[in-house]
């Protein structure tokens, strides 16, 4: 990017065009008293070399994820990302576009959002899709935002207990202020009990706001879920694993009327955990309560395809404080890589990819509960995230050895669920090879069978 | 198009007639010529249910033109005892016939002091001079 720098000369010159006669002068309406007349207190400045340096021994600290083997999940995974997603992405056009205020002077832009939201359709089979949002999390917001808005309920949401812990404390915080009561439905066994569902039930409810796969990994009864909310009245807001729609029912086949998602998995690599991209898409009768842009397809006065952004009266630049939303950033070089990964995937990778993960999940469950220590917390169905229970409840200092050994092994649930203190969350992509697995196993055994207090040196 | 005379107007472009039987206030509810010249090409408007309460000078619906989504604010307080459902899906007829075919809302009033806010028509015509 072009530094530009401005000589004596040229700060002389624009100090008289402006008719001051020092940068100083600039300054004299602040009181003398806010000032703080002297240096900042800063070391000397650094050379290239020393700050080159420097960086490196700082960035040095991190402990990426590519350096481990990992096993991390909870929302961010570790899938295999495609050059040729980094060699599109990366050319300059997309990669430092700002978004353009007269959106239409950018078609290639345009053109990227509107097939993006055409794959999202594909692949989460409802009607609409916007051009992205924040991330996972506030997708999820904005999901039940507008089945509050659609059913004029504004007073009370339900909630899986099983949704991902940080995406209820955003939903909490969203909601604090309107006054609307967040009701948390418990799943001790891992997943929703129906009935429990049914009975939080009632004619002020909004939505129902589910995980599929949940953030323990296991599968929700969706369809018969969105039975019960509508019934209600309400809607049914599904979080859903983007790559596991390769092989489960997409949540428009299971009436779901609102489907978020978090994107990182669809081509971007693990980031200090986000924010990546919100994935929103919706049924078409909802389309007028979706926040965030959509672009459409159009032909121009030649009758050439062309793309312009739609519905856009009903965005914050035009109608301020009564927006569908006020947070909707779009995350446009993310949800290129998004389309740039669906449509090099199509439709057999992709089922390929989930079988893969799928597939070593189960294996890495079978091979790590096998001994006498570790267990599985819950018996239901998994996709390719499960919970571990360590039967002696060293879950910190089990992780940090495995993590002295290489491996994230996983992430310790009680600081969200102190019933699951004794648990760890451990999530398997298609990158994990048998070895990786097989050598997680051991690890954890080999930890497992050390003594509980090491050995004085 | 000139506000026809019988009809009550609200500084925010609404109209109301009011008819009283056996003591008790209908008002039938709409939005006036000018309001629809001015908003241009509609494209979608959203009226509440049958049941609904509306309070005057509290935003009842909206109407969405190519350019802006605007609301509509109730010119009295009442219940909702009908709705033209069949607006929304022919919004020509606005345009065409805002004072008759174009009625969006019937509602019973139960608090009469909202009415004395509202104007006759040769005072919103005033106000709509000055609009301009």
């Amino acid at each position: 990017m072009p530094y530009f720098y401005n000589t004596s000369a040229e700060r002389e010159a624009m100090l008289k065009a402006i008719g001051a006669s020092s940068i100083e002068d600039l300054f004299t309406s602040i009181p003398a008293e806010l000032r703080l007349n002297r240096p900042l207190n800063l070391p000397p400045a650094l050379g290239e070399l020393e700050l080159t340096q420097h960086l490196s021994a700082l960035a040095a600290k991190n402990a990426p994820a590519g350096d481990k083997v990992c096993f991390l999940g909870g929302g961010s995974y570790d899938h295999f990302v495609p050059a040729v997603i980094d060699a599109l992405a990366g050319r300059g056009e997309f990669y430092t576009s700002y978004t353009p205020y007269q959106a239409e002077v950018a078609q290639g832009n345009l053109q990227v959002m509107f097939e993006y939201q055409t794959l999202i359709c594909q692949l989460t089979g409802m009607d609409v899709s916007n051009a992205s949002l924040y991330d996972g999390g506030t997708a999820a917001v904005e999901g039940v935002l507008l089945a509050m808005s659609v059913t004029s309920r504004p007073k009370r949401v339900v909630v899986l207990d099983s949704v991902h812990p940080e995406y209820r404390q955003i939903l909490e915080t969203y909601l604090n202020c309107l006054g609307t009561e967040v009701i948390t439905v418990p799943t001790p066994t891992g997943v929703a009990d129906l009935n429990d569902v049914a009975v939080a039930m009632n004619d002020e409810t909004a939505c129902l706001l589910v995980q599929h796969p949940n953030f323990f990994g296991g599968l929700e009864e969706v369809a018969a879920l969105a039975d019960i909310v509508h019934k209600a009245g309400g809607l049914l807001v599904q979080i859903f694993d983007p790559i596991s729609l390769g092989i489960l029912q997409r949540p428009g086949d299971m009436h779901a009327d609102v489907a978020v998602a978090e994107g990182q998995s669809l081509g971007t690599p693990l980031l200090y955990g986000g924010p990546y991209l919100g994935i929103m898409a919706c049924k078409e009768q909802f389309v007028r309560r979706m926040p965030g842009r959509i672009a459409g397809q159009t032909v121009d006065r030649r009758g050439r395809r062309c793309w312009a952004l739609t519905l856009q009266t009903r965005e914050q630049h035009i109608r301020r404080d009564k927006a569908t939303s006020n947070i909707c950033t779009n995350q446009g070089l993310f949800a290129l890589r998004a389309a740039i990964y669906l449509a090099q995937m199509g439709p057999h990778g992709m089922q390929e990819v989930a079988e893969l993960c799928l597939k070593k999940a189960h294996y890495a469950k079978e091979q790590l509960t096998k001994g006498e220590r570790f267990t599985s917390a819950f018996s239901g169905p998994t996709f390719k995230e499960f919970v571990v229970r360590d039967r002696q409840g060293r879950v910190s200092e089990l992780l940090a050895e495995a993590c002295d050994e290489g491996f994230l092994a996983g992430i310790p649930l009680g600081k969200w669920y102190p019933q699951l203190d004794d648990c760890f969350l451990v999530a398997v992509t298609e990158k994990r090879t048998k070895q990786e697995i097989d050598a997680l196993a051991t690890v954890l055994e080999a930890v497992a069978s050390s003594p509980s207090v090491p050995a004085a040196v | 198009m000139a506000s026809p005379s019988g009809l009550l107007y609200a500084s925010t472009h609404e109209w109301a007639q009011v008819v009283e039987t056996d003591g008790k206030k209908v008002a039938t509810i709409g939005i006036t010529a000018f309001a629809i010249e001015q908003l241009t090409d509609l494209v979608f408007m959203e009226l509440p249910k049958v049941g609904a309460k509306v309070t005057a000078g509290k935003e009842f619906g909206e109407v969405e033109s190519v350019k802006a989504v605007s609301p509509l604010y109730s010119p009295v307080t009442g219940e909702v005892l009908a709705v033209n459902t069949a607006l929304p899906g022919k919004l020509e007829t606005l345009g065409n016939d805002p004072y008759g075919e174009g009625w969006m809302l019937k509602v019973a009033i139960t608090d009469d002091a909202p009415l004395s806010q509202l104007m006759s028509a040769d005072k919103y015509e005033a106000q709509c001079a000055a609009e301009g």
